[in-house]
């Protein structure tokens, strides 16, 4: 039998690359391996195909092909079409952002959000040019958003009780998320001292706050102190529920950082000592970084908690993006759309938790130094 | 350390022993507002609107007592609350008044420290079942699954009543109307109970209200109100006499298109005349200006009125009238004399 194909010889090592088989990649090769790779494979697979089949033409149908954008009311709506209504959140979105804060000065809220942003730079990446400088804008910032959002020299004063919606949940949630660290730092190193003092005052605020439930505490602020205060003497409520967050959650991170510390091999700490470090120093320079670098998801999970927490302020009479939904789904040229309402605020809620966890995945990657403590 | 804790703890104790009761008009008129308690949405009696205004009936009432105060009747601050908050906002003196869809009962009078204010809304427990179900009386609901609201009034009133009627139910327990509203809607309960004035703001909502019946049984007296804290009367009377002025208005044939022309001089109507004060002096009487009662009317209009923009049966609402008509249609809303 004679060969058929010519056969073509190459020098060793000057043979072409080739493409590898047909069924070894492309699209149907990755269907194969990752999908059909065996029968249980092909069962989940033919399951979550029918899953989705079920869900997600409908879902279309209704968010976005039958929906409706314009209408005047919920009857002008359903005139219109089945779908979701989402000419009540377009009516209404404002009022689910700025709350009852007056329309002429909202730029000041925007002006603020975006300062926010520029302020965070510098802190959430050191990459960001002329940082140092930039830092100092940081350090001011709660000052000028404070100016800004409240008035007073040259704006208009707003009261915080027209704060509300998503404002709301915004500057309990920052302001929580950005004294809580320092704080939580604190009581976990007191928590850790040789000085009994520091140390029982440490632990029994953290247990007391981990004790009580959050609700208790916002309630206490807003109803029960007025009974410790003299007679006529009154502090405002959104400063009572800051404090009260603040508190709250830097009871929890404390121990979240807790973890961090103890998981520091003890080596590390004697080898701070034996350099001649003082306490602060070894700290600073050689237990808290690798601490701190450990504890990201924990701490990011207790910041995404807290940033939901907020929701709870509607026990006290502040209305946020929640209790500004149901105060407007109580209008009864509307009523009955709470599927609308409450998508659009989980979609808020999704992006704003969602890009506090992917930042703490890029921190996590960025840190990683390939050798565990 | 324990004697510092200790000695903190008396120190805080000691603080805490007294609260600011009495005084509460002269705080408001200090305030420059008048703080009141409200639902944090109901439609129909309290909710915002697009322009983040706080709307309803209850609100008008607040409207009223600030005008009545101040003429403005927009110097209100308005503090939602839940149903389980709103006494002890009120008590802890962190608002003035509760406008909150909040019945009168024996132990929230006496017990809980309230003073109501008599009754500017008569509701009561009632049934909804779909039409299709064929039932013309509560009383042929036995083996039906209720939607109730867990914690209120409405929860003990229809134990009681499937008790006394001896027939047996199966509680489906939800917490708030709009989680009734859904599972109602669903299916998932055959029978939706709450106030008569909730049921009707709920099927208001629904796609084919038409195929929904609200039974003719009212089970229970829920009679709405305004609430103050105990130990203030001057205030009491002030939130007691606005609201009643609105009902004296109504009856009187006072409205708010007309209010400004009969109360710029005396008519010879004396009754009117001491209402508007052309004539005597009884919103001196509470510490008020003299036509403390033509502002209130002229910011909101009188009870008919309020009643009508919000609930009426133009209204998606729709209720009608019925208890809350005047005595001399037959209802139950009637004020004291204006002397």
């Amino acid at each position: 039998m004679a060969d058929t194909t010519a056969t073509q010889r190459y020098e060793p090592g000057k043979h072409p690359e080739l493409p590898p088989p047909r069924l070894a990649s492309g699209p149907i090769y990755w269907v194969r391996e990752n999908l059909l790779s065996s029968w249980y494979n092909v069962f989940l697979t033919f399951i979550g195909v029918w899953f989705l089949w079920t869900i997600v033409p409908p879902l279309l149908n209704w968010g976005l092909f039958d929906a409706v954008f314009e209408a005047a009311d919920r009857a002008g709506c359903q005139a219109l079409g089945d779908g979701a209504c989402w000419a009540f959140i377009s009516e209404r979105y404002k009022l689910f952002i700025y709350g009852f804060y007056p329309e002429e000065e909202r730029w000041r809220v925007i002006l603020a959000f975006v300062l926010l942003f520029v302020a965070l730079g510098p802190l959430l990446f050191d990459k960001f040019p002329s940082r140092g400088k930039a830092m100092l804008f940081s350090l001011a910032y709660p000052f000028i958003a404070a100016w800004l959002l409240l008035g007073g020299f040259g704006l208009t004063p707003v009261g915080t009780d027209q704060f509300g919606g998503t404002l709301l949940n915004i500057i309990v949630g920052v302001t929580g998320i950005a004294f809580s660290l320092p704080i939580g730092i604190l009581l976990a190193l007191g928590r850790a001292s040789d000085m009994p003092a520091v140390r029982v005052i440490c632990v029994a605020f953290i247990e007391f706050i981990r004790g009580v439930p959050l609700i208790t505490l916002l309630f206490v602020a807003s109803t029960m102190l007025s009974y410790f205060l003299p007679p006529g003497t009154s502090f405002d409520l959104l400063l009572r529920v800051l404090i009260m967050v603040t508190l709250f959650s830097s009871g929890y991170m404390a121990e979240v950082i807790r973890g961090g510390l103890q998981a520091i091999p003890r080596g590390q700490y004697e080898a701070a000592d034996s350099m001649g470090l003082k306490y602060w120093q070894s700290m600073r320079l050689i237990v808290l970084p690798q601490a701190l670098k450990i504890s990201i998801p924990g701490i990011v999970n207790t910041f995404i908690g807290l940033f939901k927490d907020t929701t709870l302020v509607i026990i006290i009479g502040l209305l946020d993006i929640l209790g500004m939904g149901r105060a407007s789904l109580a209008d009864s040229k509307w009523a009955g759309l709470s599927n609308e309402v409450y998508i659009s605020i989980a979609v808020f809620f999704f992006l704003f938790c969602f890009a506090m966890s992917r930042y703490s995945l890029y921190l996590e990657s960025k840190l990683e130094t390939g050798h565990r403590t | 350390m324990k004697r510092y804790l200790l000695g903190a703890t008396a120190a805080l104790a000691m603080i805490g022993a007294t609260a600011a009761n009495a005084g509460t008009l002269d705080d408001v008129k200090a305030r420059g507002e008048l703080i009141c308690i409200v639902n944090t949405g109901l439609p129909g009696f309290s909710f915002t609107d697009e322009s983040g205004k706080w709307q309803g009936f209850d609100v008008d009432h607040c409207r009223a007592v600030a005008a009545a105060i101040f003429g403005d009747p927009n110097k209100v601050k308005y503090k939602p609350a839940t149903g389980k908050t709103r006494f002890t906002i009120l008590n802890s003196g962190e608002g003035d008044v509760i406008f909150r869809n909040t019945t009168w009962t024996f132990v929230r009078d006496v017990d809980v420290k309230l003073a109501f204010q008599g009754t500017n809304y008569y509701d009561g427990q009632g049934f909804m079942v779909p039409k299709k179900l064929g039932v013309k009386s509560a009383k042929e609901l036995d083996g039906a699954s209720v939607c109730i609201q867990t914690g209120t009034t409405t929860e003990l009133n229809l134990a009681d009543f499937f008790r006394s009627n001896k027939i047996k139910y199966e509680p489906v327990p939800i917490e708030s109307n709009e989680e009734a509203r859904t599972n109602y809607l669903a299916g998932r309960c055959d029978v939706y109970t709450t106030d008569a004035s909730g049921l009707a703001a709920t099927r208001a909502t629904f796609k084919d209200p038409q195929n929904h019946v609200i039974l003719p049984e009212i089970i229970s007296k829920e009679p709405l109100g305004p609430a103050t804290r105990h130990g203030d009367d001057q205030w009491s009377d002030i939130i007691r006499w606005t609201t009643n002025a609105l009902v004296a208005a109504e009856e009187l044939g006072i409205t708010q298109k007309n209010v400004g022309e009969l109360g710029a001089k005396a008519t010879d109507n004396p009754e009117i005349n001491r209402l508007l004060g052309t004539e005597g002096n009884l919103g001196g009487m509470l510490g008020l200006d003299k036509d403390w009662a033509a502002k209130a009317i002229k910011a909101v209009g009188n009870y008919g009125e309020i009643f009508d923009r919000n609930i009426g049966p133009k209204t998606p609402i729709g209720l009608e009238r019925g208890l809350n008509a005047l005595w001399t249609d037959g209802g139950l809303q009637y004020t004291p004399p204006f002397r």
